[in-house]
């Protein structure tokens, strides 16, 4: 049997006396798109977060590709730079132009050439429909286009896995669309990815599983239309009452 | 009917423009005009060709400028050093940079640049490189680089959380982190009040007159101080009048500049 994509075993984070996780253990398999679901606070950012060592877990194993993130002998940038991430608040570097936002981890991490990584940079911009915008700068883009370029900046290294934390909570609502079908084509094209999102039609849709997490612990998991027609607990269906 | 509010107000500021013109009426009537101008401005001193133009400008100004400059280029590259100290993760290199930045800031200039030009000779046998002038400039350096390091610290700090993320996210080192998405934003954001400072240590460099230089190593203050007791315009202040002009004629543009920077940056975080 070959390893998960990612595998997170007996995961607990707290801050000082605060317990935010308190014991998950999930798995995402290779080429799945597996949606995380739950209420403000309860810790979904904090777990993807764990994922790629944003955050230092407090304790358990987190295993990517079967490689544990948190041994001191694995290099940590060169996870890092297999998975892909991409926030909720875009996080473009405001002082480069967007050719050289896709440009520079590539050239600093990737040790790409600098025609390789234009090449790159041009093809993923052209996969999320802005190869015109590559000269602009990201204040002067709208959010939408921001978050497509945040995915094409994290797509030019070549990840492995896509981890998204709320892509288009910060967006107005027209703009929400652009977002979401960069993000479907991507799991069309087989990408392993990791959301957490409200966007349950997404979940419906593109979702191979849906995890609905609630004070630090996952609540119940399964297949999203399951778990959204068919909720197991209470609190699970005291969630999707007040979302959908 | 009494007076209304309005009408108040506006017979207080007549009022205070009535007392303001009497003043002024009164002074250019009292004061003896053929003096003030002899005594500051002196028709010795402010010819151009014969004039203390050409010292003030050619050795004082030029001389000024040319210390500014490498006074804050050394701040700013200590400045630089100490504020990612500060910020470093390993403890000792906080404290020796908060110790340093203390200590520093908590001194008169002029104390640091005789210690480094007179002190450090008496101490140690030991002369720092330039003579008077190299070793007042090491200590301007080295205060200079205090007041920086805490500029900087500050710049780095407000730049977004999220950009260090996303770097390291893609698996940038924290070095490249640092010089590449940190630095040049943190940079963009510390441009005002490092100009400001910039305009402090043009001032400062008057220190250096304290410690004597030899004759075209003088800076503005010192070419000024000379024409005192010399050159044509000698027993008068017309020298220092020049000195303060050409000062202003550096300190004024810069001073509207950070002004206008201020409020760009302002209106672009809005
Ligand atoms: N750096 C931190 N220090 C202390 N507490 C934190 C920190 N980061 C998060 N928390 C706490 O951890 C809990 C979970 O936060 P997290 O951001 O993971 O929730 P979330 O499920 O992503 O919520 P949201 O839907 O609002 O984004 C919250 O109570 C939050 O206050
Ligand atoms: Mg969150």
């Amino acid at each position: 049997m070959t390893a998960s994509a990612i595998e997170v075993r007996g995961l607990h984070k707290h801050y000082g006396q605060h317990e935010v996780l308190k014991g998950i253990d999930f798995h995402v398999d290779a080429g799945q798109v597996v949606c995380v679901i739950g209420p403000s606070g309860s810790g979904k950012s904090t777990l993807l977060r764990c994922v790629n060592r944003l955050e230092e877990p407090s304790a358990g194993e987190i295993l990517i590709e079967g490689v544990d993130i948190c041994d001191r002998r694995t290099d940590l940038d060169e996870m890092r730079s297999r998975i892909g991430m991409v926030f909720q608040q875009f996080n473009l570097f405001p002082h480069l132009s967007v050719l050289k936002n896709l440009t520079l981890a590539q050239r600093s991490v990737r040790g790409r050439a600098k025609e390789e990584a234009v090449e790159v940079a041009r093809q993923n911009l052209a996969k999320v429909g802005l190869s015109e915008k590559e000269s602009a700068y990201p204040a002067h883009l709208s959010g939408g286009q921001q978050q497509r370029v945040a995915i094409a900046r994290a797509l030019s290294m070549n990840p492995d896995m896509m981890l998204f934390d709320e892509p288009t909570s910060a967006l107005d609502p027209e703009l929400v669309g652009d977002v979401l079908a960069v993000m479907k084509e991507l799991a069309r094209e087989g990408m392993t990815m990791m959301v957490v999102t409200h966007e349950m039609g997404f979940a419906r849709e593109v979702g191979d599983k849906l995890v609905f997490m609630d004070d630090g612990i996952v609540v119940e998991e399964g297949r999203p239309a399951e778990v959204l027609s068919h909720p197991q607990h209470e609190r699970t269906r005291s969630f999707l009452s007040k979302v959908l | 009917m009494g007076v209304t509010r309005r009408q108040r107000a506006l017979l207080v500021q007549t009022t205070l423009y009535v007392v303001l013109a009497a003043a002024v009426v009164a002074l250019a009537l009292v004061a003896d005009w053929p003096v003030i101008r002899e005594n500051f401005w002196n028709s010795g001193g402010i010819g151009w060709a014969d004039g203390n133009w050409g010292d003030l400008i050619t050795i004082g100004m030029v001389n000024t400028v040319k210390y500014t400059a490498i006074a804050f280029a050394g701040g700013l590259a200590l400045g630089l050093v100490l504020a990612l100290m500060r910020l470093s993760p390993v403890a000792p290199y906080r404290w020796l940079a908060t110790a340093y930045v203390e200590f520093f800031r908590g001194l008169p200039a002029l104390v640091v640049m005789i210690f480094m030009s007179t002190g450090l000779p008496i101490a140690f046998g030991w002369t720092p490189p330039g003579g008077t002038v190299g070793a007042g400039l090491i200590g301007l350096i080295m205060v200079a680089g205090a007041y920086m390091a805490e500029t900087l610290r500050a710049g780095i700090q407000a730049v977004p959380k999220g950009q260090t993320e996303a770097a390291r996210s893609l698996g940038m080192r924290p070095g490249a982190t640092t010089v590449k998405v940190v630095l040049p934003q943190a940079f963009r954001i510390v441009i005002p009040p490092l100009t400001n400072e910039f305009v402090l240590l043009i001032k400062d460099t008057a220190l250096l007159f304290l410690l004597g230089a030899a004759a075209n190593e003088r800076e503005l203050t010192s070419v000024a101080k000379d024409f005192l007791t010399s050159g044509p315009s000698a027993g008068t202040a017309t020298s220092l009048i020049q000195a303060a002009l050409l000062y202003l004629a550096i300190t004024l543009p810069l001073t509207q500049l950070v002004a206008w920077l201020e409020r760009r940056q302002r209106k672009a975080v809005r």
